[in-house]
């Protein structure tokens, strides 16, 4: 008999692994990094990692449907004379008429005012579909101020000042060439065609010491009527939003690196900032370290998906969710009903990114006649509401688990942690144990 | 003619008066005294009137101005004029930092000298400036014309877009993508009129130089990854 040696299998590395090879392949084919949507896609401790306790001899739960669960929020009431009265702690994120089309700006509107929520502009100033379809608009201040104006400030219900953004803390944004169309280039004051770099500081301010006196011009523009908030992506949640406070600010956003983003670089998007889950408590603890919290509202961003995620954020202290991706999910994006078309792109249903070139299948992230008229506002609109009232009752629902009557009564004493990491960033004890890693010292 | 005396009244009450004018009004001449550095005054006008402040004013006066004409009888801080839309802002002394930031419209005339980053990112409106910029005039400035009758500072009109600059003394330097373009009797006859508007008339055009965008860095390229600096 003779004996030939067993072959080993092929081993890939780990560190090397298919995707690191085709980008070292892509980048040294092209000569440019690359530039993609969407956000951070590298497995992150997050909300998955949180467990609610639930009620048990100690809590009582709350009847489901009949006692009522409150799901209402106030946003801006610090200064503002006319805060945003939410009915729902989910707000639609900033997200560019630009970067998005016409008719996705639409939906979005449509789908949140059913809701009763708020949606937010983005870089590339107020569309006429949002506003008219939009019961409540928050206007973004960004680095760029396209389409920034006077009439428009006065037009919307609140004001969003962009610091950053969890995607790309200290990067500003882009927008290729194949999207700046006639209309887009127009409300950008821009050559149409160009590949446009939006600034990543403000041209007029820098600081908080500044931002105190850009805060008090723009409530003076506007006669001390709107809420103010601030956006960051998340860096240094602590002081971040200690700052913004002292700047005057009424809404503190913070938006984690799972947050999405229109076009940025991959590398950005994957290695700058921090996940969401980390960025809550030291938020808060700001917060309440000043008196402020639930005085000054608390927005959380950057992977938010369903209600459970709301209900942990709010558990952990802050007051509204904002949400993107998922809304663009709801309105159709990456649907896998259009794999053929996602296939011919090179992408497959689900990991479709590259919405900076303007190709979607899905008609949202494109500014071409013919793909945008793929999707129906309405019909679009209507899938978002059902979305966020979904969200919603599965908030109430694991709510009125804990005992709650209102969302906002959720706290962290009401969850635990499936791994030492979400244990130390979201304070709460690991699972059966009553440790929080890093709480007395070890 | 109003007169608001800012040691004794509130700017909040100053600012929402002029904003709430009843129309027609005829009081369009108002006086604003002691404004002692104040920030914000004079912000999101929306209406024909002239407002003079008697003194230096502090961070973006006349912000987001609309058809009004604000005038600085003195000097005024960062960001004066920043985004106004339409009208004038004149300021008789120095202007500080990021004079007529990203301006849509109307025209800003200072006096004095503007400090760095004046007409940053301006989408629109025309500066006139009778004394030197500062460093990064005009950074990535959209539309609308810069003149500085005279010198300009480091890296003027780094990564412009369409706007127009015209110097009349010496630039220290350009910056990325902006380039020395031809005056084209168009451009003297423009020059001559902002020049005129700004109460500059005895200021000779064609003592100008003429600068925008090569247009280079309009798309992504690798090969000027080194452009960017
Ligand atoms: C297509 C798209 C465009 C965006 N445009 C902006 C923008 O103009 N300004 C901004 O502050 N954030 C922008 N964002 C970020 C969102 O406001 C938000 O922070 C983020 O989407 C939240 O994370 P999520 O997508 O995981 O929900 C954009 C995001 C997407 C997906």
């Amino acid at each position: 008999m003779t004996y030939t040696n067993p072959p080993t299998v092929p081993r890939k590395s780990a560190t090397f692994d298919d995707y690191t090879l085709s980008e070292i392949r892509r980048a040294a084919s092209t000569g440019i990094y690359d530039i993609r949507g969407a956000g951070a896609k590298r497995r992150l401790p997050h909300f998955d990692d949180l467990l609610f306790l639930g009620a048990s001899m100690s809590r009582y739960p709350l009847e489901g449907y009949r006692e009522r669960c409150g799901t209402d929020v106030v946003l801006g009431s610090r200064f503002a004379s006319k805060p945003l009265e939410l009915k729902i702690p989910i707000t639609i994120a900033g997200m560019s008429f630009g970067s998005l089309s016409a008719n996705a700006k639409d939906a979005l509107g449509r789908g949140a005012s059913a809701a009763g929520t708020s949606t937010t502009t983005g870089d590339g100033g107020m569309s006429r579909e949002e506003r008219s379809q939009s019961k409540m608009l928050v206007y973004q201040y960004l680095p760029s101020r396209y389409g920034m104006n006077p009439e428009d400030l006065l037009k919307a219900d609140a004001i969003e000042i962009v610091v950053g953004q969890g995607a790309k803390p200290g990067g500003g944004g882009m927008l290729l060439g194949q999207k700046i169309t006639d209309r887009v280039a127009e409300m950008r004051t821009l050559p149409k065609g160009i590949d446009q770099r939006s600034a990543c500081r403000h041209p007029d301010w820098t600081g908080p010491d500044d931002l105190e006196i850009k805060i008090m011009e723009l409530r003076e523009i506007t006669d001390w009527q709107k809420p103010i908030f601030v956006k960051v992506g998340g860096s240094r949640p602590y002081y971040d939003v200690a700052l913004a406070v002292k700047s005057g600010a009424d809404v503190v956003v913070i938006d984690g690196m799972q947050g999405g983003t229109a076009a940025t670089q991959e590398v950005f998007i994957e290695n700058v900032g921090i996940p969401t889950l980390a960025c809550i408590r030291p938020a808060v603890q700001a917060l309440q370290e000043l008196g402020l919290h639930r005085k000054v509202q608390l927005i959380i961003s950057g992977g938010i998906r369903n209600g459970a995620d709301v209900a942990k954020a709010l558990a952990l202290g802050a007051d509204a969710v904002s949400i993107g991706t998922a809304a663009l999910v709801a309105l159709g994006d990456n649907d896998p009903a259009r794999e053929d078309e996602y296939r011919a792109l090179g992408s497959t249903a689900g990991a479709y990114d590259d919405w900076h070139e303007g190709r979607d299948p899905a008609g949202i992230t494109t500014q071409d006649p013919e793909l945008m008229g793929r999707l129906d506002p309405e019909l679009a609109g209507r899938r978002l509401a059902n979305y966020l009232k979904v969200m919603t009752l599965e908030a109430q629902t694991i709510a009125r688990a804990c005992g709650k009557n209102h969302v906002h009564n959720l706290e962290p004493e009401d969850l635990c942690a499936l791994t030492v990491e979400a244990a130390a960033m979201a304070r709460v004890p690991l699972a059966g144990t009553s440790w929080i890693p890093g709480n007395g010292g070890f | 003619m109003p007169v608001v005396d800012l040691a004794t009244a509130e700017l909040r009450t100053l600012n929402q008066a002029l904003h709430h004018q009843a129309p027609g009004s005829n009081e369009t001449a108002w006086e604003v005294l002691n404004p002692h550095g104040a920030h914000a005054v004079a912000v999101g006008l929306n209406a024909p009137v002239t407002v003079t402040i008697k003194g230096s004013v502090g961070y973006y006066c006349g912000g987001m101005n609309r058809e009004a004409q604000v005038v600085v009888d003195g000097s005024a801080g960062p960001g004066v004029a920043e985004n106004m839309m339409s009208g004038q802002v004149r300021v008789k002394g120095d202007a500080s930092q990021y004079a007529g930031a990203t301006g849509h419209g109307g025209l800003l005339v200072v006096e004095g000298n503007a400090s760095s980053r004046c007409g940053i990112s301006m989408k629109g409106i025309d500066i006139v400036v009778r004394g030197n910029v500062g460093h990064m005039s005009a950074f990535m400035a959209q539309a609308g014309n810069l003149v500085v009758c005279g010198d300009a500072g480091d890296a003027l009109g780094d990564s412009i877009y369409e706007a127009r600059l015209f110097v009349r003394g010496s630039v220290k330097s350009l910056g990325a993508d902006c380039i020395e373009k031809e005056m084209r009797p168009e451009h003297l006859k423009l020059l001559g009129e902002l020049l005129g508007k700004a109460g500059f008339d005895g200021i000779d055009p064609t003592s100008f130089k003429r600068f925008g965008s090569a247009r280079k860095l309009y798309n992504f390229s690798v090969d000027n990854a080194d452009s960017y600096g």
